[in-house]
């Protein structure tokens, strides 16, 4: 943790500033002139309400919406970013809420879809697909084992290995992980959270979008708290206590100690 | 990150004889229905519906249908529907026809059956094809208009510019070399039939031994021996067997005589010569090996399956769902153009009303060979069953002597009541 408090005290470039992002729906303004960044191996929760605007902004990350104004940088270059193929180019995977995957389709279809292996004459390489998908899932998910059946055949926790698999296995360089746990157990929130250490000790850097204040105090450096479309603040989890930050969340006001 | 590992794999647990085979069970379900089907009209018919006379019938005259059904496959795992393709065959079948009977003889000067003329026509209906469906296709995934009113729309429009562009009139005869691809017209004769059907057991059994090969090459769980044996001798079977049949319907002596006296020779007293394999099946047979391999083993066929599974999450993996759509309906409008050339080569004409209602039966057979309404499933093979079971069914009433309404009237019954079995089925597989 003290890593990343360490880089960015030193000035170092971030791996990513989202700049002053606006972005508006039908007049409703769901991003408001929002700034945040985020820095090698660091996690940086983002917190608020139900339609506070967290998720709108990382899916401006993600390239599932364009932003209306602001910019993006990632290692301290501009970058545009206008759909899904464009973030991922860029190092920068996400996993959704809603899981992103095609119920219809087996796990090594998943982890690959978009990014299949091709044999020397251009066809999908099932064969080796699955054996790179059998790795990776041994190392994510020991018990894992259903490889030939569709995903709908998952539990949540499965469902969950497979669309972090598929962030982890890309090298991804900057991961968005909108409510990683909402639909697992105990044991596999406990898995996720792990899995978040490993990757923060490879340097990775990780924007964590949840409801629950407590999974943000465990496992985050940083917090980016939302409220109406607009940020009320980033604070550094070492000097907050989680009531400073559900005040943060409910008031949308920074608390008098972590203003300093 | 570069652990090498890999995961134990269980031994294989011992699993019941069909589970141990990997078959489908529902494509065995509809070969069975399809077999109780055909020995039903047997009796019925004295005999008559399985002679190899019939056999050869039935199969000409499902490849139109079956070919488009193949499109219709993906059309529908995309959650879209194509209420043209019969009216877009018509379009195709009534350019090709005025090309190769009045722009290429006449405007062009080239005669009429010149060497050329089968070739360019088809070259120029297949483009008319491609196109039209690619226009649709663009219409619904760019213009997001949905794919039931574009198609309902290009439904009216097709069938009344194939109307307008021919006057309503009916063309023919067409040219005589382009008429091979109709049926009748066209086959390869015994030995060269046997040549195919050898060369595609020994093409399947290889990439039969292949894909075992490549499994254990990962070390995946592979079929036990015994049992891909058994499947080697069901697929050489059914190909030497289906050669065999068609190699048996003699031509009659008549019809012989006057082939050969056409090429000036005289008939010799006895001669027996049997039609062997049309091409217009050949068509159809590489149609399916093709479309098999982009559904199975292409990142189109991939994209196209994920996105009738999810389309946010194919949306979401980087996959351009509307140009895929496109290219989608471009693919759906070179088939209806391939089934144009069959069909209007089978009737050595184009007619005004040519491929009427094939829109209904085309889809009829994609979703009786289990290609789900709700995207996301359905197999090549299946749709090209279910053309075979719809036009069985059709034929077989015909000759047992159904009046005609209660022939629709059955095939509309087995159409609703197949989906319902299937929808029983999936319920009993789990929500699969």
């Amino acid at each position: 943790m003290s890593n990343a408090k360490e880089l960015r005290a030193s000035g170092a470039t971030p791996l990513v500033e989202m700049k002053d992002i606006s972005i508006s729906f039908g007049g409703i303004k769901a991003v408001d002139h929002v700034s945040v960044d985020l820095y090698p191996g660091e996690v940086v929760g983002l917190l608020g309400h139900n339609g506070a605007g967290k998720s709108t902004l990382i899916k401006i990350l993600s390239g599932a919406y364009q932003m209306d104004t602001g910019e993006i940088r990632v290692n301290g270059n501009k970058v545009e970013i206008t759909n899904p193929r464009d973030a991922r180019a860029h190092n920068i995977e996400t996993i959704y809420q809603t899981l992103a995957l095609a119920d219809n389709l087996d796990a090594a279809s998943n982890l690959f879809l978009g990014r299949e292996l091709t044999t020397p004459f251009g066809l999908v390489d099932d064969s080796a697909m699955e054996a790179e998908c059998r790795k990776i899932m041994h190392r994510l998910n020991p018990n894992f084992q259903k490889f030939s059946e569709p995903v709908s055949a998952l539990s949540g926790g499965q469902r969950q290995s497979v669309a972090i698999a598929r962030a982890v296995y890309f090298n991804a360089k900057i991961l968005i992980m909108d409510e990683p746990t909402a639909a697992l157990g105990p044991h596999e929130t406990q898995m996720v959270a792990e899995l978040i250490q490993q990757l923060k000790a490879q340097g990775i850097g990780i924007f964590l979008i949840d409801h629950d204040v407590n999974a943000v105090m465990e496992l985050c450096d940083r917090a980016s708290v939302m409220k109406n479309g607009q940020l009320v603040g980033t604070v550094d989890i070492d000097d907050v206590t989680d009531d400073d930050l559900l005040s943060m969340i409910i008031l949308g006001k920074r608390p008098g100690v972590a203003a300093a | 990150m570069t652990e090498t590992t890999s995961q134990p794999i269980p031994a294989q647990s011992k699993r019941g004889l069909f589970q141990q085979l990997e078959l489908d069970m529902r494509l065995l379900g509809m070969i069975g229905a399809f077999v109780i089907l055909c020995i039903g009209f047997n009796i019925l018919t004295d005999g008559r519906f399985l002679t190899p006379r019939n056999i050869f019938n039935l199969t000409i005259q499902t490849v139109s249908v079956a070919i488009m059904a193949t499109g219709m496959v993906f059309v529908i795992v995309t959650r879209n529907i194509d209420l043209s393709v019969g009216a877009l065959l018509a379009t195709c079948s009534a350019v090709m026809a005025v090309v190769q009977t009045e722009i290429l003889p006449d405007m062009l000067g080239m005669g009429l059956n010149h060497p050329l003329t089968w070739i360019l026509t088809i070259i120029v209906g297949l483009a008319v094809g491609t196109a039209i469906g690619a226009f649709q296709g663009w219409m619904v995934g760019f213009l997001t208009i949905p794919a039931f009113i574009v198609t309902l729309g290009g439904f009216l429009v097709w069938r009344n510019v194939a109307w307008y562009l021919t006057d309503g009139q009916t063309i023919g005869p067409l040219d005589a070399n382009f008429l091979v691809f109709g049926g009748t017209s066209g086959t390869l004769g015994t030995t060269l039939s046997w040549a195919v059907g050898i060369v595609a057991t020994v093409l399947a059994l290889a990439a039969l031994w292949n894909s075992r090969r490549a499994k254990q090459g990962h070390g995946f769980p592979v079929k036990p021996a015994w049992a891909e044996a058994v499947m080697a001798m069901i697929i050489a079977g059914s190909i030497l067997g289906f050669v065999a049949i068609l190699n048996a319907y003699q031509i009659p002596a008549r019809r012989l005589k006057r082939m050969l006296e056409a090429q000036g020779e005289t008939m010799p007293e006895g001669l027996v010569v049997g039609y062997g394999l049309p091409v217009s099946v050949l068509i159809l047979i590489a149609t399916a090996v093709v479309m098999t391999i982009v559904a199975r083993r292409t990142r189109f066929g991939r994209y196209i399956f994920a996105t009738g599974g999810n389309p946010d999450a194919a949306e979401l993996s980087g996959i351009n769902t509307r140009m895929l759509t496109v290219k989608i309906f471009a693919l759906m409008g070179f088939l209806c153009a391939l089934s144009a050339v069959v069909a209007s080569a089978r009737l050595a004409n184009h007619s005004n009303d040519i491929g009427t209602l094939d829109e209904l039966r085309v889809i009829a057979a994609a979703v009786i060979g289990g290609t789900a309404l709700a995207g996301g499933f359905g197999t090549i093979y299946g749709a090209i069953l279910g053309a075979l079971i719809m036009q069985s069914l059709q034929s077989g009433m015909a000759m047992v002597g159904v009046d005609a309404p209660f022939q629709n009237i059955v095939v509309g019954t087995v159409l609703v009541a197949a989906v319902w079995i299937d929808i029983v089925y999936r319920k009993r597989l789990g929500a699969r």
